[in-house]
């Protein structure tokens, strides 16, 4: 798939194997071709997919006139080579290997599966003959992984897992001689390393020495079940291993965006849905109890607001409160907030649903606060949303052009391919105001000055310009708009920009001739792009980057878009926006209106809806009285969260159906118990444009429904004549008004797994690159919009003297509503931090791990300091996933005039020291695994 | 509501500690200033990063915990690659939070067999209690001066013939680095103004001016039938010829990572005339194309580095001709290190692993390049070669041997030392035309013909031609021409055991019957009685499987006493 078509058929080469004469590609080894041909050969080092290493030395074979054996598992067969596999003289060889490394490991595995004891059994190899070395301890410092280096053979497959697949490089191969040794950093407990939990070096330890912590991994499972990711738009594949009703452990599968790779959310965070707070009965709020925006949910006692209810009552009291609203108030009194972490099939119904049952466009999701402003300039400049080119694509690249994302936290997975690039050899120019843990990897990294975005990129687009890098070819046959950019550029000269945007000029002509000159540049951004009030501008300008050099439409050049959401690419694709019908189609356009029309038996409002901002607005006026939300967390989410909180409580009706009871659910008046990802079935489309199946591995908790079931038990009491029983069906109606994936069928995911749109028709083998010969605008070029300076809305200033970023952690996803019930998840960052240049922290008097209090013109939040000096100076990085340190209630709710989105990446605070320490409620701060932890080390 | 499901409810209140930094260890300004301060403006590529660690380590004793997270940082490294390459080398002292650094001056005694032999092992034993607890004793593995054997290292400063007082004096004195203008060691040398005044360089300067051509000079020198000195014997013309085939830019690695015990030629070359390797490297960059060449010096031979960092700075200063960049590294104190894939996984920063081969070093060696890799005795004879031409070089030779050896003798014989001798000599004639025959109350018992590597031999087999190829009916071969001789004072068994010692200590632990094997053999030769089936079983699966010629020669001292010698372990 990630082939640049160049690839020439494998020769074949004619060697004996074992006295037979056999065909074999010249690029298979040995060690896979006697496989492939039912040969037997033992291996320990070697795994599938990784670097073969040769050390293990257990698949020696005999290569006629070589002095020695050769290790088949680095070899390649040629012509007349005459191998031999099972001579006496191989076999001792390996049967040796074998029986030293079993000598040196304890009786008892610590896997079921030990590959050491398996091969040691197919070779017969007894009770060893040698003494066995003196034994490590055990490390068992880490909340995921226990570590047994007495089981260790020194295979290095983990070294190899940490840092040539996943290149975390934390595990190193220190000492020598006998006394080598697997270590952690510098032979640190892993629980205290820089270790990012994200077990590829379990998946890939031969025999336990590695393992999944507490020994989970010891039960047999009943089953196992294919699925995907539930976190980032990465859209990472997986198998549960389930046993009753709980997952015991996940492992990696071998899907096209991971390729069994996994993080630490994929690998670990699962067990939110065995927590004690999952809704497992309808509840309805307390007649008595009033809404009001101050407040701290313990979803411990959600009994003092609500009652429980039968599934029969709930959906009545929902269904009617809102019909009577829309029927008194009008269709657009009504709105729905859907969400990127349900299923396609979900977020479809869902739009459905508030177009044809409440009529009107009001309908809206979290995309809009991560890339709507991404996707405005996106259609704006080439009419799709979409990511031009795969992550993987960036292989096929020369010049990687990361800017504004942080993909080691926030895209794990995609994060390695970008890494492996670099490794390869691959230019990787990181910009980011934060230096994250790509910069390591990066050939240049600038640290540019927060909301100097457009600065920046401008000066590049002057060097291209005034440099004459431009790909004149391209911008005349495919492009419109060209003079404007060039004369707008004109005024930003490297020299002029570099004191504002703190980057010098020689840096940024040279980054501007790399990125224009190479043969294939690809560029992939964030939300550092996007939450601006120039979000919108930011983006314009990346595209000018790649229409202008022409670096987009073949492999390795393109624009990236890094999406957040598990399906923020599906939801949106399904129509969960108030501007779009499902693909795109314009809302305002009449023959698209007229298609939905069509196809839903109804008449359509002609006007695009609110956005999720908008819609706080509206319902603040009361021009929105009543809301169904599904699986959004608008009251942690929003910035000036605040004020949405109290929007929220204005509400006359609000449906809120989740896992928990979370800040939102406890501002509702119905709560309708949901599934979790593992307890359904559907689709998710992934940040690359892949269409993956989701299947079903447990049973949800309690009564708490699936939530397809749930949209069309409302849509029946709203009056619509539904009767939706699968998400096949569902998604088979998809394909008749979204041309885009017409070509996919069910029973294609349901083989596949995956499968990449455009597929038009059925059979296709769906695009990986877009955009090759045109882009799908009415004139098929795409268009240069030029950019100025615009700056934040609220700058620092004598009161407010420091700038606060907003974005995620590693470890939590977004509110936390899920990963602060993860119990491994929870206990790896289990407390509200905030993290300052240790200089600046100095300087405020501030004790790194003390507390400190961040004041905004909106609110104030204390937690704890990290002394981190990746955050560049004057400035404070708050995670939003803290709901006893909401950063949102500190963030300015300015909006991109295009996007909408808000400016999450930039308002003025006050940082000062001490405060109260952030009480915590039923949840976070480790407990879940705290007395555990503490029992193991003790 | 619901009841837990699997999980434990949480005992409320309880707090988990806070992290106060990012992940893992953070950086300490203090030390990150240090390290600054120390590299200077030296490159942070990762190839330097064993050049940089020395720079910790000469400065401050030791590598501290602190220094090297800061080194990471500074070179835009994983801690895990710092400290996987720090705690691979002898040199390196690191130390954790909570440990104690060395104390400022270390004695190294060497433990190999010649000094072995001549009690160094007494030496081991009594000097941590004579020298009290400021002074750390550690034993080493052959520092490459067995014809002054028994020899310990004060700091940097070799104490050749060493005894208690002498070492203690050293101690007292503060002579603890190796001077190069100590005639009593180095007896004196060939400057480059001396070299070159004799007629030095001229020949390389012809070549580089056009007056030769590569063909030319490749073809004669592979008809001189010169061989690498570095113990594999592979023939130099031939190694020349497949490099220039390949690929551009090509590079050149020189070994002069003498550790095989017993070998000490290379450093008896470099102290007398060091030009000459220099004028033969000049002149196989330009034969086979190569721009620029590594030289990889034991760390041991401190004194030669510094005459090698003088002698190369005037070469560069005002070079007889157009000459290739020269780049000497330093190594940190490993064996390993002399195997050629190893040296160039060292020279890249690495830890010293052999690699694979296929590919061969003339294909992907060093950074990945063809490189032409040489001991450095192989290009001493160069220069020498073409002048005298190939015939008179292939002119010597006994038995049908063609060529000169350079035998490093040591042990049990009157005039230990290098002794240039015609190739296919024997072990008899060795001792009588060049050794001055055996040590007073000395018979010949056994030899050592190659090092630690090649096998032992009895007294009853001392009149084999040694030469390449030779001694493999045997079970053994010549290597570095390393010559230990073993009297009816010594065991033979005692000798394997010493190798074997030596061979578990050096091996890099990258594979199963080496790093395992060389361990569990010891154990099993400590035994009174040898278990033969198993050490004869061990012993082919280590020869057979092992990575590199380390675990591959490693069973030869056993071999050779359970077929020489049986009467010691039966």
């Amino acid at each position: 798939m990630h082939q640049t078509n160049t690839d020439v058929a494998p020769k074949l080469v004619t060697f004996t194997l074992n006295g037979k004469t056999i065909a074999a590609q010249e690029d298979q080894t040995i060690l896979q071709t006697a496989h492939a041909h039912g040969i037997e050969v033992p291996r320990l080092c070697y795994m599938e997919g990784m670097r073969a290493d040769g050390n293990c030395r257990t698949c020696m074979v005999e290569i006629k006139g070589e002095r020695v054996l050769a290790p088949s598992c680095c070899r390649y067969p040629k012509d007349g080579m005459e191998v031999t596999t099972n001579s006496p003289r191989a076999v001792i060889s390996q049967k040796m290997s074998i029986e030293l490394l079993l000598s040196d490991v304890p009786e008892t595995s610590y896997t079921l599966n030990s590959e050491l004891d398996l091969w040691a059994k197919k070779m017969g190899v007894g009770k060893p003959r040698f003494k066995a070395r003196s034994q490590p301890v055990e490390d068992v410092s880490h909340p995921a992984i226990a570590v047994h280096l007495d089981a260790c053979i020194q295979c290095k497959r983990c070294v190899r897992a940490c840092r040539e697949e996943q290149v975390n490089d934390v595990i190193g191969y220190a000492f020598r001689g006998g006394y080598s040794k697997i270590v952690f950093d510098l032979d640190d407990p892993m629980g205290a390393s820089t270790c990012v939990a994200c077990g590829e070096c379990v998946q890939a330890c031969p025999t336990g020495a590695l393992m999944p912590a507490r020994d989970v991994a010891k039960v047999v499972p009943d089953k196992t079940v294919d699925s995907v990711c539930p976190y980032c738009g990465v859209g990472c594949q997986l198998t549960y291993n389930i046993k009753g009703n709980q997952i015991l452990y996940v492992q990696g599968r071998n899907g096209p965006a991971n390729s069994s790779r996994l993080c630490v959310k994929g690998r670990y965070g699962f067990d939110y849905v065995q927590h004690r707070h999952r809704l497992t009965t309808p509840l309805i709020r307390k007649k008595d109890v009033p809404k009001h925006k101050d407040f701290t949910v313990d979803p411990e006692k959600w009994h003092e607001v609500f009652r429980e209810a039968t599934w029969e009552e709930a959906l009545d009291v929902a269904a009617n409160g809102l019909r009577d609203i829309r029927d008194k108030y009008g269709k657009r009194a009504l709105a729905g907030f859907g969400s990127a972490k349900g299923t396609n099939e979900e977020a479809y119904l869902f739009q459905k649903l508030v177009r044809t049952g409440f009529g009107s466009n009001n309908v809206d999701h979290c995309t809009r606060l991560c890339h709507a402003s991404s996707v405005a300039a996106l259609m704006e400049g080439i009419n799709s949303g979409a990511v031009s080119n795969q992550v993987r694509d960036v292989v096929n690249a020369e010049v990687i052009f990361l800017i504004g994302a942080n993909p080691t936290v926030n895209h794990p997975v995609a994060a390695t391919w970008i890494k492996n690039a670099a490794k390869a050899g691959r230019t990787l120019i990181v910009a980011d105001p934060r230096r994250s843990d790509l910069a390591r990897h990066a050939s240049y990294y600038l640290q540019f000055n927060a909301d100097t975005d457009v600065a920046l990129l401008n000066a590049m687009l002057h060097v291209i310009v005034s440099e004459g890098l431009v790909d004149q070819n391209f911008v005349r046959e495919r492009t419109a708009g060209y003079e404007a950019l060039a004369e707008n550029v004109k005024k930003f000269s490297p020299e002029a920009m570099a004191p504002i945007c703190g980057i010098d000029a020689k840096t940024i002509r040279e980054v501007a001739r790399l990125y224009a000159t190479s043969k294939a540049s690809i560029i992939l951004w964030g939300m550092g792009i996007s939450q601006h009030v120039h979000g919108t501008d930011n983006a314009r300008c990346l595209i000018a980057l790649a229409l202008s050099t022409g670096q987009i439409g073949k492999p390795g050049s393109g624009l990236h878009p890094l999406r957040g959401q598990n399906n923020v690419q599906g939801a949106s694709d399904s129509g969960l926006i108030p501007m779009f019908y499902p693909d795109y189609q314009r809302v305002n356009t009449p023959a698209a209106r007229e298609r939905f029309e069509k196809l839903w038996n109804t008449t359509l409002d002609p006007e695009p809806g609110l956005t999720v901002v908008e819609i706080m607005n509206a319902a603040k006026r009361r021009e929105i009285r009543g809301m169904y939300i599904m699986g959004e967390n608008p009251a942690m989410s929003d910035p000036d969260v605040d004020h949405a909180r109290e929007a929220m409580a204005t509400l006359d009706h609000v449906v809120v159906q989740d896992l928990f009871l979370t800040e939102t659910a406890y501002l509702a008046d119905v709560v309708l118990p949901a599934t979790a990802w593992p307890e359904k079935v559907g689709t998710v489309t992934n940040t690359d444009r892949m269409v993956q199946l989701g299947r079903k591995a447990i049973e949800p908790p309690g009564d708490a429904r699936e939530d397809l079931w749930l949209i069309v038990e409302i849509a029946r009491r709203i009056g619509l004549d539904w009767n939706y029983t699968h998400a096949r069906e569902v998604f088979n109606e998809m394909r008749q008004c979204m041309d885009s994936i017409a070509g996919i069928t069910w029973e294609r995911l349901e083989e596949q797994s995956s499968v990449t749109y455009p597929c038009v028709k059925e059979g296709d083998p769906g695009d990986p690159v877009v955009f090759i010969d045109a882009f799908p605008t009415p004139t098929g070029r795409g268009k240069f919009v030029p950019a100025d300076l615009i700056s934040a809305a609220e700058r620092p200033d004598a009161e407010y003297p420091m700038v606060l970023i907003t974005g995620r952690q590693l470890e939590h996803w977004h509110t936390g509503s899920m990963t602060r019930r993860a119990s491994t998840l929870d206990y790896i960052e289990p407390e509200p931090v905030a993290s300052v240049h240790p200089l600046d922290l100095a300087n405020l008097g501030i004790e790194p791990g003390g507390v400190l209090t961040i004041e905004s013109r909106r609110g104030s939040i204390s937690l704890y300091a990290r002394a981190d000096d990746g955050t560049p100076r004057g400035a404070v990085f708050v995670p939003f996933c803290f709901y006893e340190a909401a950063a949102n209630m500190l963030t300015n709710p300015v909006l991109d005039p295009f996007g909408k989105i808000p400016e999450f990446k930039y308002c003025a605070v006050k940082v000062t020291s001490g405060g109260d320490v952030p009480e915590r409620m039923s949840f976070g701060g480790g407990t879940l695994l705290a007395d555990q932890m503490d029992a193991v080390r003790e | 509501m619901s009841e837990p499901t699997g999980l434990k409810t949480p005992s409320k209140g309880k707090r988990s500690r806070v992290r106060a930094t990012p992940k893992g260890r953070a950086v300490d300004p203090k030390a990150r200033e240090e390290v600054r301060a120390l590299l200077g403006e030296a490159p942070r590529r990762r190839d330097l990063l064993i050049e940089h660690l020395h720079k910790i380590q000469d400065r401050y004793g030791c590598l501290s915990a602190a220094h090297l997270v800061a080194l990471a940082a500074e070179m835009d490294m994983a801690m895990a690659e710092v400290y996987e390459v720090a705690t691979f080398y002898h040199h390196f002292d690191v130390v954790k939070e909570g440990e104690a650094a060395p104390p400022a001056i270390t004695v190294r005694v060497c433990d190999s067999i010649a000094c072995d032999l001549a009690g160094s092992h007494q030496l081991l034993k009594s000097l941590p209690s004579i020298l009290g607890k400021d002074v750390r004793v550690l034993h080493a593995p052959c520092v490459g001066r067995c014809e002054t054997a028994p020899v310990a290292v004060v700091g940097q400063n070799p104490i050749q013939y060493a005894t208690i007082e002498k070492i203690e004096s050293a101690i007292t004195c503060g002579e603890v680095t190796h001077s190069t203008t100590d005639l009593t060691i180095t007896p004196g040398h060939i400057d480059y103004a001396a070299y070159k005044a004799d007629g030095g360089y001229a020949l390389a300067a012809a070549c580089v001016r056009g007056e030769r051509s590569p063909a030319d000079i490749i073809a004669l020198m592979e008809d001189s039938g010169l061989r690498g000195l570095g113990g594999a014997g592979f023939p130099a013309g031939r190694k020349w010829k497949l490099v220039a085939a390949e690929p551009a830019p090509r590079l050149m690695a020189i070994n002069i990572d003498e550790g095989e015990p017993g070998t000490f030629k290379d450093r008896y070359y470099l102290e007398r005339d060091p030009h000459r390797f220099l004028e033969g490297a000049i002149i196989a960059a330009w034969a086979v194309g190569i721009d620029a060449v590594y030289i990889y010096l034991r760390d041991e031979y401190h004194g030669c580095r510094a005459l090698l960092e003088r002698e190369l700075a005037a070469l560069q200063a005002d070079p007889p001709c157009r000459i290739p960049e020269f780049h000497l590294r330093r190594g940190a104190g490993a064996y390993i290190c002399g195997e050629e894939s190893a040296m160039i996984n060292s020279i890249e920063g690495k830890r010293g692993e052999p690699r694979l081969r296929p590919p061969y070093v003339a294909q992907v060696g060093l950074f990945d390049r063809p490189t032409l890799e040489h001991n450095m005795e192989t290009l001493h004879w160069v220069r020498v070669i073409i002048e005298q031409g190939p015939a008179w070089f292939a002119g010597f030779g006994r038995e049908g041997r063609k060529g000169l050896r350079s035998f490093s003798v040591s042990g049990r014989v009157k005039k230990p030392g290098v002794h240039v001798a015609e190739a296919g000599i024997t072990l008899l004639d060795l001792i009588d035309e060049h050794c001055g025959g055996m040590l007073d109350g000395h018979r010949l018992y056994g030899y050592l013909p190659g090092g630690a590597s090649g096998g032992i031999l009895p007294a009853s087999m001392a009149n084999v031609p040694l030469d390449f190829d030779t001694l493999t009916p045997y079970g053994c071969f010549i290597g570095s021409a390393a010559i230990v001789v073993l009297s009816d004072q010594d065991k033979a068994a005692a000798a394997a055991r010493n190798v074997m010692k030596f061979f578990a200590d050096e091996s890099c632990g990258q594979c199963t019957p080496c790093r395992v094997g060389t361990e569990k053999a010891l154990h099993l030769m400590h035994d009174k009685r040898w278990d033969k089936p198993l050490l004869q079983e061990l012993s082919q699966a280590m020869m057979d499987a092992s990575i590199c010629g380390l675990g591959q020669a490693a069973p030869n001292p056993v071999l050779s006493v359970l077929k020489y010698f049986p009467w010691e372990v039966e």
